[in-house]
């Protein structure tokens, strides 16, 4: 998929003549870009793995994977890290409500 | 990190504040969240290879950004694009994102300039694919040089709306037809506030050739058009209207822009009802200064005046906030804002009589069908609205609790207006007392790895 420089993800979708960019959480229907300005948020894509982008706010990019954003995003318990947080968590401050 | 003056949105007000900012001695820092600066007026306004830059094609209006975006790089205000603002405190603290990377800044004063989103244009089937705004399919041609491939039409009212069917046609790609909205009674309205024209005649003169341009591309112009829907199984086939139909891949709606309020509406701002232009704005005085001290707005967030009006209260904005940070005497703010005041009266002359030309009608805002969607993240329907509001849901906030609208990935952007007006409709209320929804940060989605890699200087709170 080639387009000009300076293009965004959503007009790659475009470009590409997909239907759609994105399957909506609720009813699962098709959707495409509306706004093109960031606005409607339906442009949402899964782009380089991040799911949910505004794909119309994302500069296309050589070698970038731009996939369909089916319904809601999930969460794979399996892929949650072992280890526990890396930055410290405040102890609980005594006193008040 | 702190500055003088942050500035939201890289549009013609935000560079043209931006610029007179720095020149003023301000420690100036212009925040966009598009890779480079003219929002979405001037969009890709530095781009020089492709076809779609060409001052034939999208016009000498659109060049005029130009020379803006010019003076800004020259000056010596630090400009960072492709940032997202997620949250403003009102003491001028901004939490930003920078791909992935949250950080903050601390300005003294801050100045909104983040200019209009177009109206949503609520008819049947507006959610298929196929079916986008006459904006989008301008950025398209600014951005990429795209055209719509296959039979396209356009719907609505405005001058966006002959302009984009103007630049389509001089791009190879003319639009089968543009069905306008337009009731006929707002003729005789504007026609009636054709006053102040002598002094608009510039922007007046400017529609009159417009529509001549239209004319002679051979597009076809159906006056009137009412009972707008899109049809189509898993994308738009049909656009039809009361008395007829058109097969086509593409429809762009257009019904007018209005201010985009979504920061001014978080920062809890006062805002009014503007029966002119039908839309909230925040209210502002005459050097674009909010409710809030810090804060001020410049350019069509605090309500439609184009472009070029934009600059010149991007130019009053900046000349307060270096009075107010010492950098300029009143006198000499009030001296320099004189010439700049004029020209405003000028740009703004046109307005009522756009105002009154472009009056959508009431079913753009309250839609008629029940089965309409109002709000397309949760995909509620205007029918959903009215039996949320016959069992007691007073406002778009309790609404909410009732149907999810405006809980969605856009936030309320998109149906706020739309909601507040079906809302106001059911209950036989003015919308100005229903009121709008209070929308939160953060503004856009954040990842928890960029707000847990934010500095931890002011956390936990002392």
């Amino acid at each position: 998929m080639t387009v000009p420089q300076g293009a965004s993800a959503a007009s790659a979708v475009l470009l590409a003549g997909l239907a759609g960019a994105r399957e909506t959480a609720i009813s699962g229907s098709g959707r495409a870009p509306y706004c093109m300005m960031g606005v409607c948020f339906d442009c949402l894509a899964e782009i380089d793995g991040v799911p949910n982008r505004q794909s119309c706010m994302v500069t296309a990019l050589p070698g970038m994977r731009i996939r369909r954003q089916r319904g809601a995003r999930t969460i794979d318990p399996d892929a949650a890290p072992d280890a526990p947080p890396s930055f410290p968590i405040p102890e609980p401050r005594s006193g008040g409500a | 990190m702190s500055v003088d003056f942050a500035i939201v949105g890289a549009g013609p007000a935000g560079m043209a504040a931006a610029t007179l900012a720095a020149e003023l001695g301000l420690d100036t820092l212009l925040i966009d969240e598009q890779d480079g600066p003219g929002g979405q007026i001037y969009r890709a306004i530095e781009r020089t290879e492709g076809g779609a830059s060409t001052p034939s094609l999208l016009g000498p209006d659109y060049l005029a950004g130009q020379s803006l975006a010019t003076a800004l790089r020259a000056s010596a205000a630090r400009y960072r694009p492709a940032t997202t603002v997620w949250h403003i405190d009102p003491d001028g603290t901004l939490s930003l994102i920078t791909e992935g990377v949250g950080d903050s800044v601390a300005a003294r004063r801050v100045l909104l300039a983040t200019g209009a989103i177009e109206r949503a244009v609520p008819i049947p089937g507006w959610t298929l694919p196929g079916v986008m705004t006459v904006g989008a399919a301008q950025i398209l041609l600014k951005t990429a040089d795209l055209v719509p491939d296959g039979r396209a039409v356009l719907a609505g009212q405005g001058p966006l709306l002959y302009l984009a069917a103007l630049q389509l046609a001089r791009a190879g790609a003319p639009p089968l037809a543009l069905l306008e909205t337009a009731p006929h009674e707002n003729y005789h309205a504007a026609a009636r506030r054709l006053g102040g024209l002598w002094a608009a005649r510039r922007a007046f003169g400017k529609g009159l050739a417009l529509l001549y341009g239209v004319r002679r591309a051979g597009i076809p112009v159906r006056h009137g058009v009412r009972g707008l829907r899109a049809f189509g199984r898993t994308r738009l086939e049909r656009v039809v209207w009361d008395g007829g139909e058109i097969a086509a891949e593409h429809l762009f709606l257009h019904e007018g822009v209005i201010p985009n309020t979504q920061m001014s509406l978080a920062l809890q701002l006062a805002h009014e009802w503007d029966e002119a232009q039908l839309c909230w704005r925040p209210r502002v005085d005459e050097w674009g200064r909010t409710s809030l001290p810090t804060i001020a707005i410049a350019g069509d967030g605090a309500g439609i005046a184009g472009a070029e009006a934009a600059v010149l209260l991007g130019r009053l904005a900046a000349l307060d906030a270096a009075a107010a940070l010492g950098r300029l005497g009143e006198a000499e703010r009030d001296r320099r804002a004189a010439p700049i005041r004029a020209e405003l009266a000028r740009e703004r002359a046109i307005r009522p009589f756009l105002d009154a030309l472009y009056r959508p009608r009431r079913s753009v805002l309250a839609p008629a069908e029940d089965d309409t969607i109002a709000c397309r993240c949760e995909e509620v329907t205007v029918g959903q609205i009215r039996r949320a509001v016959r069992l007691g849901a007073p406002g778009p906030n309790q609404l909410k609790a009732f149907t999810r609208c405006g809980m969605g990935p856009c936030q309320g952007r998109i149906c706020g207006p739309i909601v507040g007006a079906v809302i106001a409709a059911a209950r036989g209320v003015p919308i100005a007392a229903v009121g709008t929804y209070r929308p939160r940060a953060p503004y856009k989605p954040i990842t928890v790895g960029a707000l847990a890699g934010m500095s931890t200087a002011k956390w936990p709170p002392a």
